[in-house]
Formats: C-alpha cells, sequence, structure tokens
C-alpha cells in the first residue's frame, strides 16, 4: 500500500517534470526550475537525516560548498574533467563526514545543531581565506560541464539532466524508506534504545545516513558550480544551512515529496519577494516560525493526516 | 543459560544494584519482584546491555556479556521490552514489528536504494511475518494503523511482537502488565504462556503478583539494590524477609 503510493507519487512527478517545459516561458523560468530542482535534491538527503533519522544538521551548505568548490579548484586550475573532480569532491565530502559524523552525532539535540553549526562554518571560513585556490570573497569561475567532448550548455539542456537527477534521488530515497535499512533509520527516530535492543547498530546507521546526504549535497554542489558558472562563498554559509533545513521542515519532516514541495516553495518565493531587497531573510525567519507554529509536521504530513486518501 | 555473578551498578552513591547472584534455566519463566525503587528494571538494563555493570559478570550461553552493547546483545538472541513504552510513534505498527526483524535482514543502504530483488522479496515475506506476529500477540486488526493511533493496551503488546519478530531465545519484559486492567492483564498472561511455550525463555518484571505468582517457575526478589529471597512462589510467598519487605517489618 504505502509502495503504491509512492508509485503514484512518483509517476506524478516524472509527470510534472516532463510536461513543465510546455509552460516554463523564459531562460528565466527555466533557471528557477534548474534551482529547485537542486535544492530539492539536497533537501531529500537533509530530510533523510533530519526528517527520519531525527538527526539535525546546520552545516549542510558546507558539504554543499565543499564539492562545488572542489569542481571550481580541480576543473579549472587543474584541468581536471569535470565528472572526475565531481566524483572526487563527492569522495573528499564524505571521508570529511565519515570522519567528523563519529564524534558529533553523539551528540544530541541543541548540541548536535551546535557541532553541525561549527562545521558548516568552518568549511565556509576555509573557502573565504584560502583566496589561491577559492579566490576568496571575490568568488571564482567555473568552466563549462562536459562529458566525453559533449558539453551542457543553455538552460534547456541542464533542465533535463537536473530533472533526470531528481527522479532518481526521489527514487532511491523512497526506496530506502521502505526497506531494513530505512526502517532502522526511522526507529533510532522513533526511540533509540528500542532500535538498538533489537540490534540496530545505531551509531553506525547515524553515520552511514550522515555520509550519504553530505555525499548528495557535495554532488548538487558540483551540478551547481558548472550551471551557475561562478562560486562565491556563499554556497557554503550558514543561511545557505538555514535555507535547507526550512525546506526541510516547511515541505515535511520525513516526507520525500514534501521535501520537493519545500524546495519548490522557498526557491521561488526569494524571486517573488525581490522587490523587498534584503528582506527575504527575515521572511524566511518568519515562514520558518509560523511553520514551527501552525503547522509543525510541516505542509505534506499534515496534509496527508487531513486528507488520509491523498496520494502525496 | 543466564549466569549473573556479583552484579553491582552504583549511579553516583547510589547503590542501585549490589552483589547480585543468580541463574536463569532455558525454557523457564523466571520473575524478579520486589518493592518500588529494589532495583528491578536497573538489573534488566543491565543484563540487556543498557547499563555498564561497575562491577560482577553477567553470563549468557556461557559467554561473558557484561558491558556489551544492546545490538551485540540483540545479535546473541536476547531480546526485551519496555516499562516507558517504546514504540517508535512516528512509523506505523507493522513497520514498528518489522524493526525486530533488523538482524535477519539486508541491511545496506545501496541495496534498499536500488531496490535489489533478493531485499525486496525477503522484505516482502518478513512484513507477511510481521503481520502474523501481531495476530499472535492479539494486534491483528492494528495491520495497516499507525502506531500513533494505537490505544495504550494494543501497543503494550505490539512492543512483544516486536521483540518477538527478532526471534530471541530469552526474552526480557519490563512490567507487561503496568497501566493495564484486570481483563487485559488476564490477557497478557496469557500470551507470556503463548510465548513461553513456543520455547522462549522469559524474563518478567512485575508488580501484579497474582500474574507473577501464576506464571513464574522461579522468583527473584531484590530489595534496595539486594538480593533478599529467591525461589518457587510458594517459598517466595512463605518467606519471612519478603512478607517484611513488602508490608513492612511488624507484618
Amino acid at each position: 500500500m504505502n509502495m503504491n503510493k509512492s508509485t503514484i507519487g512518483l509517476g506524478v512527478l516524472a509527470a510534472v517534470l516532463a510536461l513543465l517545459p510546455l509552460v516554463l516561458p523564459n531562460a528565466y523560468a527555466y533557471d528557477v526550475a534548474i534551482r529547485i530542482a537542486i535544492n530539492a535534491c539536497v533537501v531529500i538527503g537533509l530530510n533523510l537525516l533530519i526528517g527520519y533519522t531525527g538527526q539535525i544538521s546546520l552545516g549542510h551548505a558546507g558539504f554543499f560548498g565543499m564539492g562545488a568548490y572542489a569542481s571550481a579548484i580541480l576543473t579549472t586550475r587543474l584541468g581536471w574533467p569535470p565528472l572526475a573532480a565531481m566524483a572526487a569532491g563527492a569522495a573528499a565530502t564524505a571521508l570529511l563526514a565519515f570522519v567528523v559524523a563519529r564524534p558529533v552525532l553523539k551528540l544530541k539535540g541543541h548540541y548536535l545543531a551546535m557541532a553541525t553549526l561549527g562545521l558548516g562554518i568552518i568549511l565556509a571560513i576555509v573557502i573565504v581565506n584560502e583566496t589561491a585556490w577559492t579566490g576568496g570573497p571575490d568568488g571564482m569561475s567555473v568552466g563549462a560541464f562536459g562529458v566525453f567532448g559533449f558539453e551542457l550548455a543553455g538552460e534547456r539542456m541542464w533542465y533535463w539532466v537536473v530533472a533526470v537527477l531528481l527522479l532518481a534521488v526521489t527514487w532511491f530515497a523512497l526506496n530506502l524508506i521502505d526497506s531494513p535499512a530505512g526502517r532502522a533509520l526511522q526507529a533510532i527516530h522513533g526511540s533509540e534504545i528500542a532500535a538498538r535492543v533489537v540490534g540496530v547498530d545505531a551509531t553506525a546507521f547515524k553515520v552511514r545516513v550522515f555520509v550519504l546526504s553530505a555525499a548528495l549535497a557535495s554532488v548538487l554542489g558540483s551540478v551547481t558550480a558548472h550551471y551557475v558558472g561562478f562560486l562565491t562563498p556563499g554556497v557554503a554559509g550558514f543561511f545557505h544551512s538555514i535555507e535547507l533545513v526550512t525546506m526541510v521542515v516547511v515541505g515535511g519532516m520525513a516526507s520525500v515529496f514534501g521535501s520537493i514541495l519545500g524546495a519548490v516553495i522557498l526557491t521561488m518565493l526569494p524571486q517573488l519577494l525581490s522587490t523587498f531587497e534584503g528582506w527575504e531573510t527575515v521572511v524566511f525567519g518568519a515562514i520558518l516560525m509560523l511553520t514551527m507554529i501552525f503547522l509543525p509536521k510541516g505542509l505534506v504530513p499534515t496534509l496527508r493526516l487531513k486528507f488520509p486518501k491523498g496520494d502525496r | 543459560m543466564l549466569q549473573v555473578k556479583g552484579l553491582s551498578k552504583t549511579f553516583g552513591g547510589v547503590k542501585a544494584v549490589q552483589d547480585v547472584s543468580f541463574a536463569i534455566k532455558e525454557g523457564t519463566i523466571h520473575s524478579v519482584i520486589g518493592p518500588n525503587g529494589a532495583g528491578k528494571t536497573t538489573l534488566f538494563n543491565l543484563i540487556t546491555g543498557v547499563y555498564t555493570p561497575t562491577s560482577g559478570e553477567i553470563f549468557f550461553n556461557g559467554d561473558s556479556v557484561g558491558g556489551k552493547s544492546p545490538d551485540e546483545l540483540a545479535r546473541r538472541h536476547m531480546s526485551r521490552t519496555f516499562q516507558n513504552l517504546q514504540v517508535c510513534m512516528n512509523m506505523s505498527a507493522i513497520d514498528n514489528v518489522m524493526v525486530g526483524a533488523h538482524l535477519r535482514l539486508n541491511q545496506g543502504l545501496f541495496a534498499a536504494m536500488v531496490r535489489l530483488p533478493s531485499l525486496r522479496r525477503a522484505d516482502a515475506a518478513c512484513r507477511a511475518e510481521a503481520a502474523e506476529l501481531m495476530e499472535f500477540v492479539g494486534v491483528g486488526k492494528y495491520l495497516s494503523t499507525h502506531a500513533s493511533q494505537m490505544p495504550y493496551g494494543a501497543l503494550k503488546r505490539l512492543e512483544i511482537a516486536r521483540a518477538l519478530a527478532a526471534k530471541p531465545q530469552m526474552l526480557l519484559l519490563d512490567e507487561p502488565a503496568a497501566g493495564l486492567n484486570h481483563t487485559e492483564t488476564g490477557e497478557i498472561e496469557a500470551l507470556i504462556r503463548k510465548v513461553a511455550d513456543s520455547g522462549v525463555t522469559v524474563v518478567l518484571v512485575e508488580h501484579d503478583m497474582k500474574l507473577v505468582m501464576n506464571l513464574s517457575h522461579h522468583i527473584l526478589v531484590l530489595d534496595y539494590g539486594k538480593k533478599l529471597a529467591e525461589g518457587t512462589a510458594a517459598e517466595v510467598r512463605a518467606n519471612p524477609d519478603v512478607v517484611a519487605a513488602y508490608l513492612g517489618a511488624s507484618a
């Protein structure tokens, strides 16, 4: 039954992604759609960690930035092929996440939030200060993404790439949730002690999902670097981390489709609010607060409870 | 099956369990009783690896297991329930039970993400088994219910179903009848008997004396963290120290 709902959801998502180009009027609309899909992928990964496993991370933009700058540096300064640079960035990010995960994930609640926040800030500081490699606050430009002589150019082509990526990430995440490993993650959230007495190695699972979500963020960081073509340290910054967590919370904790909805709403919002220049941050904060007060479960889980027969 | 030798646990200056020794034979129902604060749950937490003993040893099937982690003990086929219900309220009832079978399933993240056929088949079989277990403990009508929408009595049974899904050799039940009414307690009693009859060694912490006396082959009495008495139901009932501990010294 559960699997059926997921299949329907996946079908709806595929249809929407396939038909969207029919209504996207211009390059700007494509650009917004691409940014939504990129954010949605990162947020799905983050939701596996926060919503499903119950472990907060306020530092995921750090991992995103690490992937972005790994791609930028390796391709422009060392002449690596983009795909190899992306893989190396993801591997390095996964390694870093693995090393810090054990000590960090021993912490709970506020302490875990502070530790991951610190980690993200450290990564952002490194990016700002290593001016020789990263260009520092001035940023650095990144070449186009090419594989085997085929180069990605233009919003339309990028759209199809990130659309397929989003569909794949969604499918992977839905599969994971409906599996022994996925249930173990959710059980750690529900009652860590209960999970452990039935044999779930809680520490190992927390580390694995942390590494997975960090590596995914890194890959999408690489994608962003090549897509946008220019990087500034903001991609690894605290505000970006908060944005990602807000998308998880607004869309819905422990909901894959909620993650996508969260990404849609909070990526489009700044575009709509661009007239209030500088005040987007305040609006973001207000949305997070209002969600916590009125929809603590987030949009999708709340709607699912209101309309139990709805397929999303 | 289980031997406990000179087990002690102190929290700061509080001696929660002091120099307790006993043995549990395979295939029996063994109860641990005692007044509130006697150290029964602490003893359970020591045996199941939730706490590390301050001193003393625990042997399970001949291996020293004192201080081993709960998941390590689960691998050795020990399972338990909790006094303060530990059902995962973020999951459906049947998923809760399926978590109990964790060690028998493919736990890989990547195998799960790509929907490995062998993993899917085993998972489907596990779901069917979990449904049978829910019938067995008497919560069959909650097959498609979310855990957060189940009544308290059903959750207590669901927790037993989860523990059984691990296919334990030894099952520790921490106050299975707490908070249940008279009828429900009778049903739990029948269920525990059914579980024991299926070949699982049961260890019970319980305040309901009728239940304890009806079920137990052997009873261990704790008071202020120390072993006060041990024996069959009749022996324990006749022991003057036990009567004094429960009713006050002058009784």
